[in-house]
């Protein structure tokens, strides 16, 4: 497969909304009912990045950030105010019919599925608006069916469905057209661990069997660890970090933090280049950065003074670093 | 094409499940017919002779509106759609490799028939059963009552497209009550809902028929009932398709329009 690093491309995206503002109260409304103030809200300034084919991306960003807008802005849902946007050659609110042909969507907070009939229903609707030839359907829907785990709940009415059900479906709508590139927008919200872990697998398999290119917004930075090779970051309206995840371990990843449990007693121990987190009499939790101490001489210095019995290591999850990113350019 | 009838289908079906609706709807429609019919008979028992239309037609137009409610009337609405807007599920309709104009179409055309099959031919058995002067009667020939289906349908499709206008109406308004408060309200006084068109005064005659509303319920119903000839139907048949093409250009055009400034809600 050829692999074309400017699939898709977006420069200077902006958008920005205007919102009523009014303040709570009987007597605001009574006066918004005559005045109405608008306010004009950046979602998004000057986005700007390339995705090549084949990739899957994880998109994140604090609540409110702008990480649907650009999702929307992307599947030709919403106009941007100004900048360009080239999916696969099509410009995507300009040529929404064609282009959307080629795509897939799912919003983890909306329904795509008719909520009183059963979803092979939904499913056969969907075929005839995409034209999908029936062999392929079939092909497709039995191939979904059995990497989704599809099979006892094609005949329930969506309605009937639990969330990681129902979640499992409207993936596999959003994929019986064989899209060549899919957008997931928080698509493990509110899924028990196995259903998170069945669909995150399912959109691995997609990736590297088929070459669908994912692009993935979400909070979960545990989604993002096991799918996304490639991070974006958005922070009010603005790209701030476009790059690998290792290379952002690199960048917040030397803290580690140690837990200490031993024998003897000695009282709380300063260890030069480790901040003493916590201390009991039988335990003590060291924060260090590995560039500037080693563990070996932490507990080195510790054995000088007690028995230890026991040492536990961790790292930095991602969740704290991006939360340090975030801090970093105070979002 | 093969889209919309998938649609209108699923529609449809979905429609044909409420049962007790349809039940409870037809009971609602007779009475509102025979209460109209008592009036107007009340009215032309006193009346000296020379009225615009005799009693045998006004009742079956009586009847014929009760009977194709859900064709007519302009408040029959599609929560649904209204949702899609408000909540920002539109995203998703926004996401088919179709034009939501002629897809929404469909779908309100959907809801109405399927409203219609479910109590018309109930209803319409009951009326022609009912004793006189309560009775429905037949359309005087056979003309009639082709030129009734043509005009019944193209009302159909002209009413679509002026409830296209309430739905699109939403994206900037953010709530359909206002809009079909004012459209249902006068749209259906116009079309004749509340006082037959033939009784109204000669200038508020001229008023409704300068506007599209008659042309959805008033003009198919008098055709069936000869009140209308066959010659003048046919007139009538060019101004019907005159005011569809209208109203299709200007509400796709508008909703190309809603579509660019469109937000979508809650994230």
């Amino acid at each position: 497969m050829s692999r074309n690093k400017d699939w898709i491309r977006l420069e200077g995206i902006g958008k920005s909304f205007k919102v009523a503002t009014r303040t709570a109260g009987l007597k605001e409304a009574a006066k918004a009912l005559f005045v109405r103030k608008h306010t004009v809200v950046e979602a998004l300034k000057d986005i700007s990045f390339s995705i090549g084919e084949g990739e899957i991306v994880g998109y994140i960003g604090p609540n409110g950030a702008g990480k649907s807008t650009t999702i929307k802005i992307m599947s030709g849902i919403l106009v941007p105010d100004g900048g360009s946007c080239s999916v696969m050659g099509y410009t995507p609110w300009k040529d929404r019919t064609d282009y959307v042909r080629h795509i897939g969507v799912v919003f983890g907070q909306r329904s795509q599925l008719w909520w009183d009939v059963p979803v092979l229903d939904s499913f056969e609707l969907l075929r005839d608006i995409y034209k999908i030839p029936d062999a392929k359907y079939k092909q497709n829907v039995a191939m979904l069916t059995d990497m989704l785990d599809l099979e006892k709940i094609l005949q329930m009415p969506v309605r009937q469905l639990s969330l990681g059900q129902r979640m499992r479906c409207e993936i596999a709508a959003s994929l019986l057209h064989s899209p060549k590139l899919l957008f997931l927008d928080e698509p493990t919200i509110g899924l028990d661990a196995v259903s998170k872990l069945a669909v995150r697998n399912f959109i691995k398999t997609l990736n590297k069997e088929q070459g669908v290119t994912v692009i993935l917004t979400t909070h979960d930075m545990s989604d993002i660890e096991a799918l996304a090779s490639r991070l974006l970051m958005i922070g009010k309206g603005a790209l701030l970090y476009d790059g690998s995840l290792e290379e952002l371990r690199g960048r917040f990843g030397t803290g580690r933090t140690v837990t200490v449990d031993y024998r003897g007693d000695s009282g709380p121990i300063d260890i030069q280049g480790a901040t003493l987190m916590d201390w009991t009499q039988e335990r003590a939790v060291y924060s260090f950065d590995t560039e500037q101490i080693v563990l070996a001489d932490i507990v080195s210095r510790l054995s000088e003074k007690v028995e230890i019995v026991d040492i536990a290591v961790t790292s930095k999850d991602l969740d704290e670093m991006i939360v340090e990113l975030y801090e970093e350019h105070q979002i | 094409m093969k889209a919309y009838v998938s649609i209108w289908r699923l529609r449809f079906v979905n429609g044909m499940q409420y049962r007790a609706a349809a039940l409870a709807g037809m009971a609602t429609q007779l009475f509102f017919g025979f209460v109209f019919i008592m009036i107007f008979a009340a009215f032309y028992s006193g009346s000296s002779g020379g009225e615009p239309i005799s009693l045998q037609d006004l009742i079956t137009y009586v009847w014929l509106q009760q009977v194709f409610l859900s064709f007519i009337m302009l408040w029959f609405r599609d929560q649904e759609l209204f949702d899609l807007i408000t909540s920002g599920n539109i995203a998703y309709e926004l996401c088919r490799p179709m034009g939501l104009y002629p897809h929404w179409y469909s779908k309100l055309m959907a809801q109405r028939v399927a409203s219609a099959v479910l109590r018309c031919f109930p209803i319409l058995f009951i009326t022609f059963l009912l004793p006189e002067p309560y009775r429905m009667s037949a359309p005087p020939s056979w003309a009639s009552f082709f030129l009734f289906l043509v005009t019944l349908l193209l009302g159909l499709l002209v009413i679509v497209s002026i409830s296209m206008l309430i739905y699109i109406s939403v994206f900037w308004t953010m709530s359909p009550i206002g809009s079909i408060l004012m459209i249902s309200v006068a749209g259906e006084f116009l079309a004749g809902m509340v006082i037959p068109v033939p009784l109204m005064p000669q200038w508020l005659q001229s008023i409704a028929y300068a506007l599209p509303f008659r042309w959805t319920a008033d003009f198919p119903f008098r055709v069936y009932s000869g009140h209308i000839p066959v010659t003048e139907a046919a007139w009538g048949i060019a101004i019907q398709l005159l005011w569809l093409a209208i109203l299709v250009i200007a509400g796709q055009w508008l909703m190309r329009r809603a579509l660019r400034a469109v937000v979508v809600q809650g994230g």
